[in-house]
């Protein structure tokens, strides 16, 4: 491999990318436009949620147990609805996505000291919030029984007891657990797997299509120095994407960097060196554009997406599948940027992560020059 | 097989795809300083054979040697002595002149001390001095196939090879072409070129006529119409030799074809 020859490539490659104004701007402004998309629609917190309110009683204890609602963060009274028709509306509209129905004997059953049930309907076509809506409903119902309990053992023993045993939660690495803080680092790890892929799928298709790739091949020119020469520029637009991105989980998102950032680009740069290729290669194969950047989309985006353990935890995934995991490189990408971003840990823990990535890079980038032949088929 | 006077040797040349023949075992040779001409219809073999010659095809069967260097063996080398235009325009369009200059000047390493002397060469011989920063996908047909063959000879390659390189260019252009083939043959190049235009055949010092796959006549184009002349006995022009010379070939071919079925 001659290095003049990789700089001739690079140079030329170059200019292509700066006389193609709207390619290039779509290399950095899409990274940008999915992170924001993405990071702002792809929230899985459960705040606030919309409550509708059917109180039959109208006593000052039904009152009280309302306001437990309405003080809590997790509820938003919007709807008070005066019967049943009201309530099923509201949660047809969307308008609430939970309801609290309180009976109308609730005031007279609790002063006779007996287990008064409390109605709680939540909206089930979402399943995930519905679940999360009604564990909230519990927690805060749950938390007024025990007071009310309490209340009545001190009046009835004259002193104030205490309950023996309580839970003291702490949360590592994403105290508030705000899904952004894991969904952007994963993000960034899917968003590049595409962005890489697809930013070298055209490279080569274009010069078979528009026919310089014969001239080309008549030089002596070698496959290593085309396929490096090829890399470098885009190698340069990754890297600033990646920059841009960790900017904007920085400044945009609020998302904490706890690890090394030389770590990150370096893992960050391994990893792209290994899409890059993956790109060229799908060029090299199809020698088509379309093709190419189809096949690119479609093999990156749906196994970085669904299989890469940045939203649905691996763990959780049939044993079968957990198998395929393992050859989407954007898995230990994934786990790698997660680790560095909020446990701050390093190549100690992660070392496997980050040599499996360099596996994928080296195979990836073999595979591309055995596949590539100076030579024309017709 | 190969002597110091000779550029290009093939003996039984042969690539088919499938069950296509598309050369049919042609042999021929071209000697050194030489400008040999490739004719024939469309669709013969002509870029066929030419690719094979370049290394940028695998022969099927045969042999020979490009530049003294095997064409089975040693296409890297050959790719390094030789020029190559292909039929179609295949500079990069998005690039201007000068950069597509550079980037075969990097490709093939001409050294820093020769480069600025090689790229007035190109520019002075294309006549492309104004438009050195024009970018490649503006410039005319003729200006086109002229920096086309800048690029290629660049590194001053001892042969080179010419695909239609005159293929829809106004006639001006085709003439001044010719007249830079002629300038490097007279510098001691090895000029294979191929044409479908019968009177360029008459500007070649050796012609081949390839038809169907098959070289059916070799020659100097004097020779050939002195031969002609001896069967008509009216001077002939090179089309009518051509044209006598393909329906004498299917004259011969059709019977058997007739008796294969």
């Amino acid at each position: 491999m001659k290095l003049f020859r990789v700089r001739a490539i690079a140079r030329k490659e170059f200019i292509h990318i700066v006389r193609d104004p709207r390619s290039l701007g779509m290399a950095i402004a899409v990274p940008m436009l999915l992170l924001s998309l993405f990071g702002f629609a792809l929230t899985m917190d459960v705040d606030k949620v919309p409550l509708a309110v059917w109180d039959q009683s109208g006593t000052p204890d039904s009152r009280e147990l309302i306001a437990q609602f309405s003080g809590s963060r997790y509820f938003n009274i919007r709807v008070q609805a005066r019967n049943y028709r009201e309530v099923v509306r509201a949660i047809d509209s969307r308008e609430a996505l939970a309801a609290l129905i309180v009976p109308a004997d609730f005031a007279d059953r609790m002063g006779a000291g007996q287990v008064v049930p409390v109605q709680a309907i939540v909206d089930g076509s979402d399943a995930n919030t519905a679940t999360i809506a009604m564990g909230y409903a519990r927690v805060v119902t749950f938390a007024y029984s025990q007071q009310l309990a309490l209340r009545e053992v001190q009046r009835v023993g004259g002193a104030a007891i205490n309950l023996p045993v309580e839970v003291r939660p702490r949360v590592w690495y994403n105290g508030d657990m705000e899904s952004k803080n894991y969904i952007i680092p994963g993000l960034i790890a899917v968003i590049m797997m595409v962005i890489a892929a697809l930013l070298t799928s055209l490279t080569v298709a274009r010069e078979w299509e528009r026919g310089t790739m014969e001239q080309l091949i008549s030089t002596p020119v070698r496959g290593p120095e085309l396929i490096l020469g090829k890399l470098l520029p885009y190698f340069a637009i990754g890297m600033l994407d990646v920059l841009l991105a960790v900017l904007m989980g920085e400044f945009f998102f609020d998302v904490p960097l706890r690890g090394n950032v030389g770590l990150l680009f370096a893992v960050s740069a391994i990893f792209l060196s290994g899409a890059l290729t993956l790109g060229m290669l799908i060029s090299i194969v199809t020698k088509s554009q379309l093709l190419a950047s189809q096949l690119a989309m479609v093999l990156t985006f749906l196994p970085a997406f669904l299989l890469s353990g940045f939203m649905y935890d691996i763990g959780n995934m049939p044993k079968f599948i957990q198998g395929i995991t393992y050859l989407i490189p954007a898995r230990y990408f994934v786990a790698l940027l997660k680790g560095i971003y909020l446990k701050g840990i390093g190549l100690e823990i992660l070392g496997m992560e980050a040599l499996l990535l360099v596996v994928f890079g080296a195979l990836v980038m073999v595979v591309a020059n055995l596949k590539y032949r100076k030579k024309v088929t017709v | 097989m190969n002597s110091p006077g000779t550029a290009v040797v093939v003996r039984d040349l042969e690539k088919r795809f499938g069950d296509f023949v598309a050369v049919n075992r042609v042999s021929f040779e071209v000697k050194r300083g030489e400008i040999f001409g490739f004719l024939g219809p469309n669709g013969a073999g002509k870029s066929t054979t030419i690719r094979m010659l370049c290394g940028i095809l695998i022969p099927s069967g045969g042999a020979g040697t490009v530049a003294g260097l095997d064409i089975l063996t040693r296409q890297e080398e050959i790719k390094a002595n030789i020029g190559y235009m292909s039929q179609k325009f295949s500079l990069y369009e998005d690039l201007t002149v000068e950069e597509n200059i550079d980037f075969y000047s990097g490709i093939y390493r001409i050294p820093a001390e020769k480069k600025q002397a090689r790229k007035e060469w190109v520019l002075q011989m294309a006549g492309l001095k104004e438009h050195l920063h024009s970018r490649t996908g503006t410039l005319s047909g003729g200006w086109k196939q002229r920096l086309s063959l800048g690029c290629a000879i660049l590194h001053e390659p001892p042969v080179i090879f010419l695909d239609e390189p005159t293929s829809g260019v106004d006639p001006i252009s085709r003439r001044q072409f010719w007249d830079l083939i002629y300038e490097l043959a007279g510098k001691g190049v090895t000029v294979f070129v191929t044409t479908h235009y019968m009177d360029e055949a008459e500007y070649c010092d050796r012609i081949a006529l390839i038809y169907r796959g098959e070289l059916i006549a070799m020659g100097a184009p004097a020779d050939l119409k002195t031969e002609k002349l001896r069967e008509d006995s009216i001077a002939p022009s090179m089309e009518d030799l051509f044209v006598s010379l393909i329906e004498a070939h299917d004259r011969d071919a059709r019977p058997q074809e007739e008796v294969r079925r």
